[in-house]
């Protein structure tokens, strides 16, 4: 009986914070898949069956980085069952990582690079602007917390739960986690679309001499505030969104804001 | 700033584990607020490094790996940038004028090297055929060598010229027109990395959330904390009331509610 030790378990977890190391544009995270698996094939191959395993594993793969933790775990489960004597072909293990890459990644995604990071960098950022230390190592201890914990857990949960797991991927758990994420960072974003952009256009309409001896200037600015607060970033943001459903690189939308922001000053329609 | 050859190294080893954050994606040491931040503090300035990482984070806040599409590269950019406002006396708006291009550099320099591991890939191919653990590891590590490379050496480059006469006085040639209008589009530019973010959810049915964090927004003096609690309710209450996960009590609730409408249509034919 061929039986997995904690310290497996530990180093797995260690060595799949490298996962994406060796991401190539052939395999993608194959390569990385079997650095983690390591601890797991020696404990439980020898000969040619670790041959095989490690042949296994380097199959084309490719998730978020972070959900990649419960597919480890079942796969865990899959080879110790294995090892022990069940029959499971190699195509099932495999069968069973592509199955489940995919609905996971579609979680990761939005999770993490839609909502966890740029929540908590923008946390972050809110503090570093002020020059304060606090911004960078809030961010980092926030967002590492959490992503290990989604590893840690993961790996556990996927290899205590094996193939059940995939239940649970289909199933309405992950689906209602993934749409209050986009919530929340959607929410966000519209905060932020209006709170940390600037635009100015300081082109005068009218100057009025009050009677009081004042002098009430008006810009194309003051109008469009009372209009509605962060309407050209808005604008902007929706073109940017077209631009890019259209396939433009965003580097090539910044170089282009910045060729407007350039004219802009120039022109003095925009300042600061 | 003459930089020293303590600084160098110490640059070098920064440079190179922003590479390693910048493929691995895992502990975020490619992103602005890290790298820049360290940077500062190897420059003798961190509270300017923390600034630049904290405008360029934002910049850089949708830029993210989604399947086989790479991002413009944060750990170049944030760097070389950084050096070049603090070392290269630039101002920050200008530093990160000059992260743009390097950012997309990186991008290319990654594809590049992502293209090179195919060879690690397959030298793996043939640990395996032998049994080697080792030989699986060292391939792995290897092209993990090879992404800090990519980011280091460039760094250091920039780092070894940037002291000298000819770079500085390059610099300095940036007419005030240029260096101003790039602090003007600094102001907006970081809605590109917003639209990232909202165009990767792919959730339209969702936006009104968006309208309203951005209503929000524009008329009251709420931080970010409050903004994400707001949105935790708001994602909470969606999730609870959202027929889609309540479908035995919808069940239930139909047919009374269309025996109500039943009722006061019979009142109504009565009178």
């Amino acid at each position: 009986m061929k039986k997995l030790t904690k310290s497996d378990f530990f180093w797995t977890f260690v060595r799949s914070n490298l996962l994406q190391g060796s991401w190539n544009m052939e395999r993608m995270q194959a390569l990385g898949f079997c650095f983690g698996m390591i601890p797991i094939i020696k404990r439980l191959y020898k000969g040619d069956e670790r041959k095989q395993a490690l042949k296994r594993h380097l199959e084309f793969y490719n998730t978020h980085p972070f959900v990649t933790a419960p597919i480890i775990g079942v796969v865990t489960a899959l080879e110790e069952q294995k090892a022990n004597g069940k029959d499971i072909q190699d195509g099932v293990i495999n069968g069973l990582k592509v199955g489940m890459m995919g609905p996971l990644a579609g979680v990761g995604d939005p999770i993490f690079w839609g909502t966890v990071r740029p929540i908590t960098a923008s946390l972050g950022a809110s503090f570093a602007l002020g020059g304060s230390l606090f911004g960078p190592i809030l961010f980092f201890v926030l967002f590492n917390l959490i992503r290990l914990l989604v590893r840690w857990y993961g790996i556990k949960y996927g290899y205590e739960k094996g193939t059940d797991v995939i239940a649970d991927v289909a199933g309405n758990a992950l689906q209602k986690i993934t749409e209050g994420a986009s919530i929340l960072g959607l929410f966000v974003m519209g905060a932020l679309v209006n709170k940390w952009t600037s635009v100015h256009v300081p082109i005068v309409i009218s100057t009025i001499q009050k009677q009081d001896g004042t002098v009430a200037v008006t810009t194309v600015q003051t109008i469009l505030d009372q209009l509605m607060p962060g309407l050209i970033p808005l604008l902007l943001t929706f073109l940017c969104i077209k631009l890019m459903k259209n396939k433009v690189n965003p580097i090539w939308i910044i170089f282009g804001l910045f060729a407007v922001g350039i004219l802009g000053y120039w022109t003095g329609i925009l300042g600061m | 700033m003459e930089i020293n050859g303590a600084q160098l190294i110490a640059i070098f080893i920064v440079s190179a584990v922003a590479g390693m954050g910048s493929v691995l994606d895992e502990f975020q040491t490619h992103r602005p607020l890290i790298a820049c931040t360290l940077i500062g503090f190897i420059l003798g300035d961190i509270t300017t490094g923390i600034i630049i990482g904290g405008t360029l984070e934002m910049i850089a806040l949708g830029w993210m790996n989604i399947g086989a599409a790479m991002a413009p590269d944060a750990a170049l950019a944030s760097v070389i940038s950084t050096i070049l406002v603090i070392a290269g006396h630039q101002s920050i708006g200008a530093g990160i004028a000059i992260a743009m291009p390097l950012a997309a550099a990186g991008q290319v320099l990654t594809i590049l090297c992502r293209t090179i591991t195919v060879f690690f890939q397959h030298k793996a191919d043939g640990f395996a055929e032998k049994g080697s653990l080792r030989g699986i590891d060292i391939c792995h590590l290897s092209a993990l060598a090879l992404q800090a490379l990519r980011v280091a050496i460039p760094s250091i480059l920039v780092a070894m010229y940037i002291g000298t006469g000819a770079v500085q006085s390059m610099l300095d040639a940036i007419p005030p027109v240029i260096t101003g209008g790039l602090q003007v589009a600094g102001g907006f530019i970081v809605v590109v990395g917003y639209a990232m973010v909202i165009n990767m959810m792919q959730a339209g049915y969702l936006m009104p959330f968006f309208f309203l964090g951005f209503v929000i927004a524009g008329f009251t003096q709420f931080n970010l904390v409050a903004f994400g609690v707001i949105g935790l309710v708001l994602a909470i209450v969606y999730i609870q009331l959202n027929p889609k996960y309540n479908k035995p009590a919808v069940a239930a609730a139909a047919p009374a509610s269309n025996g109500g409408q039943d009722d006061d249509l019979d009142d109504d034919l009565d009178d």
